[in-house]
């Protein structure tokens, strides 16, 4: 801070006076933000905290219809993954390249993240369109109602990840790495690790656990 | 019975002349009035030339004090309608004794009490709170707007949003029939395979979005934008029992959000959810709306704590006492209201050691909630206890609110809840503590912050008028339905057998009258105080000689709050300020770096209400249109990278000198 308190040495002083250039805009601006979006993630933690409560509650009521061992493919889940995972990695190496101002190589493994984001999405989507084959739809039974639902709301997260990117680019192409550009590339940053560790969630406690149960 | 057409047409949906309530006396005479005010305010709008300056100095603001006063205006608007909801049962459960069956049927009484819930929280209760913690809470802290102002601008339009939609299912269609919360099973497609879930559920999605995301922006204020100085320990009562509020917020809504999601899909794509076949659980729903609907009762409350911590210290001319009991008060009660939301049906049969869990969680409650009434009486004591409006209903809260927290706390005892649940003793005693809690403080918050958001105080006369109107009216409508729950009597009942009971109601309707003088007392009083004002004028920009920073600019403050951000040095930051002679600065401005006014909110938030309106008439092309606009209109935002500018040097010193002339002026005009 190079705001000096106005009044002399002897009394306190009660007001800022705030230098050019130096006003409080900035600092409002930025860190705000960061700490804003993570409490945004913590909320959208909750929306996932409870479908995976409502999955918990209802992970068993089966209605007579298909168990998870009758329909989980655990080697197509695993490879999808996988394949968010290393699109994690990705994402961290685009973040490496913006500390150092590395603008293509930004735009580079932006565009690596958004297609491996693509993959995990359309693996998704072909296995539930098999589920669906299988007569194994969400209205079948409390079950597959909520686990359509936690996937899917997984599902549409990254897609809303993956249209981030492509804004992101778009940005990146107009202005390039200037502060605000940074910021937001901080932001979707928490937010697709975020939705990694919301995936190993859904991996171990959807898929490993309803196979062994 | 129901007006739901099954057929759906391509352009219209399931919308047809049929979904127009036209053969519906009460309905059609609320239409016709409503168009009558409508059209007279729109045409005065028109004929003085306001739209131009409603548009760039209200509808666009991103200043939080605007945003705060649009979301008072909105509560009292929404006010006056659940009020009227609350007349009509009121009236119809006096009537429909022995042979009458009063004036309403079930279809259209049932939506009377669902609607008059869901507004008075959702839509009267949460704006009116929102209201004044936006415009309180940034100058309290010393700060010159919000973390996000455009967040803020979004969240008050969305609210708005819900609110007409609503409305507008008075008039196109009905509105829900499950209670205040929806409940399954009674709002499952195959028992209400009409409109009324759908718009309860879409209003609620929309509004909740902007409770959210104002929850976030609020904590983050709190958390980054304290004037230098200001640490926690320091922070206003008022401003930390805002943060507990918003933090509850941002922790809660999520829930609500997940489980009407569930609910939609329940009800729009077959879903198994909360139906009652093929796996389906409908007490997950009653879990899920009420991991929700408990902590939502402190999001109201403890910013109404707060407002009579800060009205009871400036009234009595006293430092608060016990501000850090109050402090730890204010946190152990936004903890455990996590854990209390299974009393709200003892009934559903968890077994004795989950109720006793919940019931004992409940009871501990009241620990904290004790501590902060006696600190309140222990501030009075030995005070200079000054009887202006705001600390009139401080003492009416005071002995109010502890009898119903008292029978709150005889309805945590399950055993006892087993013969209470679902009766009219429940729905006493929650009255009693939203109405002598949440209500009186926001009245009070009115009385004691008007003058500075208008430079002129509300006047006294009918000010005691309204007072005396909800005190009284309070106790006379809600002690007979204490007295006949205990009786047995249930809830949302619009008949009774029993003609020995009527006399109960009749008390209640004329309590429900006295309320009306009191409202209207505050409508008057508004209006004579506006017309009055010159003579209610305060120049000083402290009119009750208080204590937080937010009296120490002027009344109303200028759009960057404080021309110079003040240094805190003691809890009661202006008091030490006044008491040590620090002196204003009066030269020296610098330019003030503020955000820029902007109609994306407004136009979110109308595309919102589009989509809500399309779905729930089953229009899928326009719902498609709308939705695809958010997107467009959300992402085309983010291109726009100028959002900030300077108010130049000249003009805060021209604002500022304003100021000085008149704090030179002899103190005429103040009490």
């Amino acid at each position: 801070m190079t705001d000096h308190p106005r009044g002399d040495a002897t009394r306190p002083s009660f007001y800022l006076v705030e230098e050019d250039g130096h006003d409080h805009g900035d600092d409002h601006a930025g860190g705000g933000t960061i700490v804003g979006f993570w409490i945004y993630l913590m909320s959208d933690a909750l929306i996932f905290a409870t479908l995976f409560a409502t999955y918990g509650v209802m992970s068993t009521s089966y209605a007579g219809g298909p168990t998870p061992r009758e329909i989980f493919e655990l080697p197509l889940v695993a490879l999808n993954t996988a394949i968010l995972l290393v699109s994690s990695i990705t994402y961290g190496f685009a973040m490496i390249a913006m500390q150092e101002g590395r603008l293509n190589a930004v735009r580079l493994w932006l565009v690596v993240t958004a297609l491996l984001g693509i993959g995990f999405v359309g693996v998704e989507l072909f296995e539930f369109a098999t589920l669906a084959h299988e007569g194994a739809v969400p209205q079948r039974s409390g079950f597959l109602s909520a686990f359509f639902t936690l996937v899917g709301t997984h599902g549409l997260h990254v897609t809303a990840g993956i249209v981030w990117i492509g804004v992101m680019l778009v940005q990146l192409a107009q202005r390039g790495l200037v502060a605000e550009n940074q910021r937001r590339l901080m932001c979707l940053s928490m937010f697709w690790h975020f939705l990694d560790v919301i995936w190993i969630g859904v991996f171990t406690f959807v898929y490993l656990l309803g196979v062994v149960r | 019975m129901s007006h739901a057409p099954t057929e759906t047409s391509a352009i219209f949906g399931r919308l047809s002349l049929q979904s127009f309530p036209i053969h519906e006396p009460i309905l059609i005479v609320t239409f016709a009035v409503v168009v009558l005010l409508g059209t007279g305010i729109l045409a005065a709008v028109t004929k003085y030339r306001l739209w131009g300056w409603l548009w760039r100095e209200w509808f666009t603001s991103v200043d939080h004090k605007k945003i705060g006063i649009m979301y008072l205006i909105l509560g009292i608007i929404m006010l006056l309608r659940g009020f009227a909801d609350a007349i009509m049962m009121r009236l119809q459960q006096a009537l429909a004794f022995g042979g009458s069956e009063g004036y309403l049927d079930a279809h259209h009484y049932d939506q009377v009490f669902s609607a008059h819930g869901t507004i008075m929280i959702f839509f009267v209760a949460i704006p009116l709170v929102a209201g004044i913690i936006n415009y309180v809470l940034p100058l309290q802290i010393g700060a010159r707007d919000v973390a996000f102002p455009f967040l803020n601008n979004l969240s008050f339009w969305m609210t708005a949003a819900g609110a007409l939609l609503v409305m507008m299912s008075l008039f196109i269609g009905e509105f829900t029939r499950a209670g205040w919360l929806n409940y399954v099973p009674v709002s499952n497609l195959q028992n209400a395979p009409d409109t009324g879930p759908d718009y309860y559920l879409w209003a609620l999605q929309i509004a909740g979005i902007g409770t959210t995301l104002s929850g976030i922006n609020m904590v983050v204020t709190v958390i980054k934008m304290r004037a230098p100085g200001m640490t926690m320990m320091k922070l206003p009562i008022f401003v930390w029992t805002a943060f507990c509020s918003n933090i509850l917020v941002t922790a809660i809504f999520p829930v609500l959000t997940a489980a009407f999601a569930m609910l939609m899909l329940d009800r729009y794509a077959g879903f198994n959810f909360f139906t009652n076949d093929l796996g389906g659980n409908p007490m997950m729903y009653w879990n899920l709306v009420w991991i929700w609907g408990h902590p939502e009762v402190y999001v109201l409350i403890l910013p109404a704590f707060g407002i009579y911590s800060e009205i009871t210290s400036t009234f009595t001319g006293k430092r608060l006492f016990g501000y850090s009991s109050m402090v730890y008060a204010t946190v152990v009660i936004t903890i455990l209201s996590w854990l209390v939301w299974l009393h709200h049906f003892f009934t559903m049969g968890s077994g004795a050691s989950v109720n006793s869990f919940f019931g004992i969680a409940t009871m501990v409650i009241s620990i904290p909630t004790g501590a902060k009434i006696f600190n309140w009486l222990f501030t009075m004591y030995r005070g200079r206890i000054r009887y202006e409006l705001p600390m009139m209903w401080v003492v009416a809260f005071m002995l109010t609110f502890t009898v119903g927290g008292m029978t709150g706390v005889l309805l945590a005892v399950p055993p006892a809840d087993f013969v209470l649940h679902n009766s009219l003793f429940l729905v006493a005693h929650f009255h009693n503590v939203i109405i002598g809690g949440v209500i009186f403080g926001l009245f009070a918050g009115i009385d004691y912050w008007w003058p500075k958001a208008f430079g002129f105080k509300l006047d006294r006369f009918w000010g005691k008028i309204h007072f005396w109107g909800w005190v009284v009216g309070y106790w006379v409508a809600w002690t007979p339905m204490y007295v006949v729950g205990l009786m047995g009597t249930t809830r949302r009942t619009r008949y009774f057998e029993d003609p020995e009971l009527q006399i109960w109601f009749v008390i209640a309707a004329i309590g429900v009258a006295i309320i009306a003088v009191g409202i209207a007392a505050f409508l008057i009083q508004i209006f004579v105080s506006i017309r009055n004002r010159e003579q209610l004028r305060d120049t000083t920009g402290d009119p009750w000689n208080a204590r937080t920073l937010e009296w120490s600019t002027s009344s109303p403050p200028p759009p960057y709050n404080f021309a110079q951000t003040p240094v805190v040095h003691d809890l009661d930051a202006w008091y030490d300020m006044k008491a040590q002679h620090a002196e204003r600065p009066v030269s020296g401005f610098r330019p003030i770096h503020m955000p820029k006014n902007t109609g994306t909110g407004v136009i979110l938030s109308a595309l919102a209400l589009v989509l809500g309106f399309a779905m729930v008439w089953y229009i899928w092309w326009l719902a498609i249109v709308a939705a695809v606009g958010l997107l467009a209109v959300g992402i085309g935002h983010t291109f726009n990278y100028d959002r900030d500018y300077h108010i130049p040097a000249e003009e805060v010193t021209a604002l500022e000198d304003t100021r000085t002339r008149l704090l030179a002026q002899p103190a005429g005009a103040t009490a």
